[in-house]
Formats: structure tokens, C-alpha cells, sequence
């Protein structure tokens, strides 16, 4: 400890290496952790205190409605009639089958429930990175399983009744809008986003064009021409599936979308990258496949996860080509007379809400999970 | 620059093996434009197989440029330029192969920090000489052994120094087993101490007979390994001769001013 430097004219040397020392109390528990994040001055005291006293608020307003308050058994709007009455669970629960399937036979239910439990089984261990046979059960999911749920939903094959798309609804058709646009907008978006920066004028220009072209107009505009003015220009005899004309627009949306936040992880891949790969005499698609696209794809994963939520809630927009989502069929529930009180339309929309913010909250976590799991440089 | 100058009695002795009779590198009458600025005029070279080129001389002189015209990351527009007996053309077959036949190292490392350091040395023979993942597993193990660096083989680019990786960049150029090397200042980004590690591997690399081109201020390097040394100026060679004369004996101008920087 005496070993100090100090002042000039003395030379200095140190006779006894220091070892490194716990750090002061001050630093360390919640008590330091808040003393020096949330309390350090009197402005940042005072906007801590705020933003914990609304927290509190809106966290008692909701308890208070959503729980406390709240009737959780009933045959009808006679039990969730009077003044402090909170929310009508009882509303969503007999109408629980529909708000799943929307107006899916109800005796034919079991096949979209098999294909959503199929669905699960595959992408859990997909998304789970210490789960084995990943090419098998990428391969089970991205091209078995859509013919496996075409077959089941729609039926017409192996004895199954035929279901029209027009009888699907609720959080299935939702489902299928949100999964067919993630699962075809990222590798479309990738495709536009390289032929953006592509050296041959002809696919750059394309390239251009589409993503111009779909991101100048609303979804709601594509739906509405897919839907009331495709049929015009398709010769007679002809027609295409309501729904499938909402997934592919819904897709061809969200692609463009995709290739813009792709295109700005491409563009943060230094030179060096492709210099060091071209050295070693990889060609352009195995120089983009190995080297440059895992990088840019990791560097955009919070863009990438921001688009795909923003496409799982802007598929309530085909409400508007008469296809009944989750959230279409809760609002056409509210018209039923059965069910017809002031609360109904809080609990319904409260209700589509914590459904939704289940599902987007829980790809925001995942994103979280993989971006951590990815981050292997530390420095460059 | 002047203090990373490793002296030449620090590094392990050089033989300098044989010089072959054939030919590894021809440029003959090579000129290349950026938009209108040309930035290399009339480059003629020769190397033979086994020789090793030092190519020095002041920034923004070409170095880079020329040494890249030899795997076409650069292209040239006037004259020839011929490698392992294949000229470069437009030709993407004649690029790819000698691309095989060049190994590059970079200023900057240009690892793959996605890739663990096995993964960075597998790639290239897996992908583009299309061996077996075992065969090539074996074969970057053996290089990164010559680097001295086997342990290191499933960490990530970023976790390991900068000398490390730079010897890592070598070890995987090596995995290409190419003929010719190119180094360009692959040792300008190194803090001080870790110079030596790289200047080392590349002194073996040499005493091994590898035909090298390298851009080096390093000047302890190319007076122990290089047969000649190369001094550039805005985009022409100016000099060339073997290092001690060189060195000792400057004829042109422009390189008596350009050493007595360098050298003090
Ligand atoms: N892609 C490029 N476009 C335009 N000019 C360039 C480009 N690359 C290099 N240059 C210019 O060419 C000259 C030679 O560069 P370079 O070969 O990197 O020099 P050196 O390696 O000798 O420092 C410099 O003046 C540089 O500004
Ligand atoms: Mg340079």
C-alpha cells in the first residue's frame, strides 16, 4: 500500500503488483442498482417516481376491471348487467369455438385443431436451438406441412368434407395469413434486396420497381383490388380463391417491406467480407448463402421481427374483403342480442388484445433470445 | 511504421530455397483506370515460382491495387496479366481457377466472425474444392498446427488478438494449398507486439519455397526473405532490385527520399 507515486522529481518504481478488489458497496444489489439508475439527481428521482405511480395506476385499472371486477360464469347478458360490473368472461367463453375457428363446422373442428397442434410440434423444436434433426424438421415444416394443412383445412381429399376458405375465420385464418406471410416474405424479401444491389441493371431495376410499387400503396388498397378488380382482368371462368388472394397480397406486402431491412443489413457487410470470400473462389450465391447473408441477416433481426409483427397485426385488414379474423369475428360477436352490454365490447376488445399481445410479445422475447444467442465477436 | 521495423537478426534464419525457371506471375504492359484516374500505369513483372517480391512504397501508390489486379478482385483494363499459365480474361471459369491458385491475406484479417476459426479454414475447401467435411477438418487442423494456433480452432475471429488472427487468415489462405500468395500489409493493423507472430509464420511460409508477393514497409522482412524488392510510385514501378543493394544503394530519387522517411 505505500507503494505510491507521487510528485516529480522522484523516480518512481512499483515494487508490488496490486490484485484486483471486490467493488464498493455502492455498486452492487438492487439498492445500488437503483441508486444508480433511478435516483441519481432530483429530475431523474422525480421521473422515476412518476412512471412508478402510472405503472401502479394502469396495472390496478386493469386488475381491477379485468379480474376483480370481472363475472366469470353466465348463460346470458343477464348476468353481466349492472353498474360495477367489469369484464363478461363468459361472453368469450361460449363463443370460444368460434372466436378459434370462426364459422368452421363446428362437428369438422378437429382437423384445424390437429393442424395447430402439428404446427407446434414442428416449430418448437424448430425454434429451439438444442433440438436435434433441424434439416429434417425444417424440411417436415417448410414443405410438408403446408400440404398437410391444405388437405386437412380445406378437405376434398381422403373423405374429408370439403371446407370453403369463405367458412374460415378466427384466430385459424389469422394464423394462416400471419404464418404464410412470415414464412414467404423473408426469403422473397432476401431475393428483391440482393437484386437491388445486383450489378445487372435489368434485375436491379425489377427489383426496384416491386419493392416501389408495394410499398406506395396501402395493404387495404391491395386487398381491395385483389379482391373486387382482379377478377375483372382474369378471364371469364376464372376465379382465384378469396383467400388466397389476400395471403399472396398479404406476402408480396410484407416481402417488400422485408427486403428494405434486409437490404440495410446488407449494407452493413464491410468489403473485406466479400474480398475475403471472393480470394478464396467462392462464387456469388456461395459467397452470399455462407458468408454475407448470415451476417447481414443477424444484424437485422429486431427489423426482421419488427415486420413480421407488424404483418400479424395488420392481418386484421382482410376484415375488410369479408374474411373474419380473430379480431372480425369478436367484433361481429358484439351484434349478437344475447350477449349485448356495456362491457361486451371492453371485454372482446380487451380480450383480442392480450391474444395479440401474447403472440407479438412473445416473437419480440424470441428475437431477444436468438440475437443473444448469435453474438459470438466481440470486437472486430 | 519506423518503430514496427523488426530487426533482421531477430527472426529465425532464412535459407532462401531455389528459385525455379517457370514462371508463376507475368504482367506484361498492365494499366488500370478509376473512372479517369489511372492509377496504374504500364506495370511489367515477372515472378518465377518460389520467388519472393517485397513491394513497398508511399500510400496511395498502387501497391494494393496491383496486387489485387493477380487475383481479379481488381480488374485491369490494358495489358496482360497471366497466372500459373492462365491469363485473366472475363472469363469466370479462368477467374475461379486461379483464384485456387492464390492464396490473399489482408491488411485487415477479413475473417468470417460468424464462423469459428475450424469453420473459416473448412470453407473454402469444403465449397470450392468440394472435400469431404473430415478431410478438411484435417487439413485446416494441419495448417493451424504450422501457424502455431491449433488450440484457438473452435473459438470465434473476435475472441482471438489480432496477431492470432491475421496468422489464422494465413492458415486459411493455406488450407486453399494455393501456389502464389499475396499479402497486403498484414502487419499495419497489428499493435507492436504482436508483429513478430506474423512476420514469423510468413518467414516460414517462405523458407517452405512459396512464391509471395507481399506489400510490407516491414524492411527487416524483406531484406531476410526477399529476392527483390519493389518500390512504388503513383502508379508505376520505379525501382527493383535485390534487397541489399536496394537498400544500401537506392538509384531513383523518389526511393532515396521514400527510405530516408521510412528508415530515418
Ligand atoms: N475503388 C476505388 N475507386 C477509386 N479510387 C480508388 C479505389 N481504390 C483505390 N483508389 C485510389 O487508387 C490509388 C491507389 O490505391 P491503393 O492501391 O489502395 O494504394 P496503396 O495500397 O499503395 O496505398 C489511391 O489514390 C486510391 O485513392
Ligand atoms: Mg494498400
Amino acid at each position: 500500500m505505500s507503494d505510491v507515486a507521487i510528485g516529480h522529481g522522484q523516480p518512481f518504481v512499483r515494487k508490488e503488483i496490486l490484485q484486483p478488489e471486490p467493488p464498493p458497496a455502492s455498486l452492487v444489489g438492487f439498492s445500488g442498482w437503483a441508486r444508480q439508475n433511478l435516483f441519481v439527481g432530483p429530475a431523474n428521482t422525480l421521473l422515476s417516481l412518476f412512471c412508478l405511480a402510472l405503472a401502479t395506476y394502469v396495472a390496478w385499472i386493469m386488475l381491477d376491471f379485468l379480474v376483480l371486477r370481472a363475472v366469470w360464469t353466465g348463460a346470458n347478458r343477464e348476468a353481466c348487467i349492472g353498474p360495477e360490473v367489469g369484464a363478461c368472461w363468459p361472453f368469450i367463453t361460449t363463443r370460444f369455438g368460434q372466436m378459434l375457428y370462426g364459422f368452421y363446422p363446428a362437428e369438422e373442428h378437429w382437423r384445424p385443431a390437429t393442424v395447430f397442434f402439428v404446427a407446434v410440434a414442428l416449430i418448437a423444436p424448430l425454434l429451439t436451438p438444442s433440438a436435434p434433426y433441424k434439416k429434417a424438421n425444417a424440411l417436415l415444416f417448410f414443405v410438408a406441412f403446408p400440404i398437410f394443412a391444405f388437405v386437412m383445412l380445406s378437405g376434398g381429399f381422403f373423405g374429408l368434407r370439403p371446407v370453403e376458405t369463405r367458412a374460415w375465420g378466427g384466430l385459424l385464418v389469422t394464423l394462416v395469413v400471419a404464418t404464410t406471410g412470415i414464412v414467404a416474405s423473408l426469403p422473397l424479401g432476401v431475393l428483391l434486396a440482393l437484386g437491388r444491389r445486383s450489378k445487372l441493371p435489368v434485375v436491379r431495376f425489377f427489383a426496384i420497381a416491386f419493392i416501389e410499387f408495394w410499398r406506395g400503396v396501402p395493404l387495404i388498397t391491395v386487398l381491395f383490388f385483389a379482391t373486387y378488380m382482379l377478377p375483372l382482368f382474369l378471364p371469364s371462368g376464372w376465379s382465384i380463391d378469396g383467400l388466397l388472394r389476400a395471403l399472396v397480397g398479404v406476402s408480396l406486402f410484407s416481402a417488400a417491406y422485408m427486403a428494405e431491412v434486409v437490404r440495410g443489413g446488407l449494407q452493413a457487410i464491410p468489403k473485406g467480407q466479400y474480398e475475403g470470400a471472393m480470394a478464396m473462389g467462392l462464387r456469388y450465391w456461395p459467397m452470399m448463402i455462407l458468408i454475407v447473408l448470415p451476417q447481414a441477416l443477424k444484424l437485422v433481426i429486431p427489423g426482421i421481427v419488427n415486420t413480421f409483427i407488424g404483418l400479424f397485426k395488420d392481418t386484421t385488414l382482410v376484415a375488410i374483403i369479408s374474411i373474419f379474423d380473430f379480431l372480425g369475428i369478436i367484433r361481429s360477436a358484439f351484434a349478437d342480442p344475447n350477449w349485448a352490454t356495456p362491457g361486451t365490447v371492453y371485454t372482446g376488445f380487451a380480450f383480442a388484445g392480450i391474444v395479440y399481445f401474447i403472440f407479438c410479445y412473445g416473437m419480440s422475447r424470441y428475437s431477444r433470445f436468438v440475437e443473444e444467442r448469435l453474438d459470438v465477436g466481440h470486437k472486430h | 511504421m519506423a518503430e514496427s521495423v523488426v530487426d533482421a537478426s531477430e527472426l529465425s534464419a532464412a535459407q532462401k530455397p531455389q528459385i525455379s525457371n517457370e514462371t508463376a506471375v507475368e504482367i506484361i504492359g498492365m494499366s488500370k483506370w478509376y473512372g479517369d484516374f489511372n492509377v496504374l500505369k504500364d506495370i511489367n513483372l515477372k515472378v518465377k515460382r518460389g520467388e519472393r517480391i517485397v513491394i513497398c512504397g508511399p500510400s496511395g501508390s498502387g501497391k494494393s491495387t496491383m496486387i489485387r489486379c493477380i487475383n481479379r478482385l481488381e480488374e485491369h483494363q490494358k495489358g496482360q496479366i497471366i497466372v500459373e499459365g492462365t491469363e485473366l480474361t472475363n472469363d469466370l471459369k479462368k477467374i475461379d481457377e486461379i483464384r485456387r491458385d492464390v492464396g490473399m491475406c489482408f491488411q485487415h484479417f477479413n475473417l468470417f466472425p460468424h464462423l469459428t476459426i475450424l469453420e473459416n479454414c473448412t470453407l473454402a475447401p469444403m465449397w470450392v474444392r468440394k472435400m469431404p467435411k473430415r478431410e478438411a477438418e484435417e487439413l485446416a487442423m494441419h495448417f493451424l498446427k504450422r501457424v502455431r494456433i491449433p488450440e484457438q480452432a473452435k473459438k470465434y475471429p473476435g475472441q482471438l488478438s489480432g496477431g492470432q488472427q491475421q496468422r489464422v487468415a494465413i492458415a486459411r489462405a493455406l488450407c486453399m494449398q494455393p501456389k502464389i500468395m499475396l499479402f497486403d500489409e498484414p502487419t499495419s493493423a497489428l499493435d507492436p507486439e504482436m508483429v513478430k507472430e506474423v512476420l514469423d509464420t510468413m518467414v516460414g511460409l517462405a523458407n517452405d519455397g512459396m512464391t509471395m508477393l507481399c506489400v510490407t514497409h516491414e524492411m527487416g522482412f524483406a531484406r531476410q526473405v526477399a529476392n527483390r524488392v519493389i518500390f512504388m510510385d503513383a502508379g508505376q514501378i520505379i525501382e527493383m532490385n535485390e534487397p541489399n543493394a536496394f537498400f544500401a544503394n537506392p538509384q531513383h530519387e523518389r526511393t532515396k527520399l521514400f527510405l530516408s522517411q521510412i528508415l530515418h
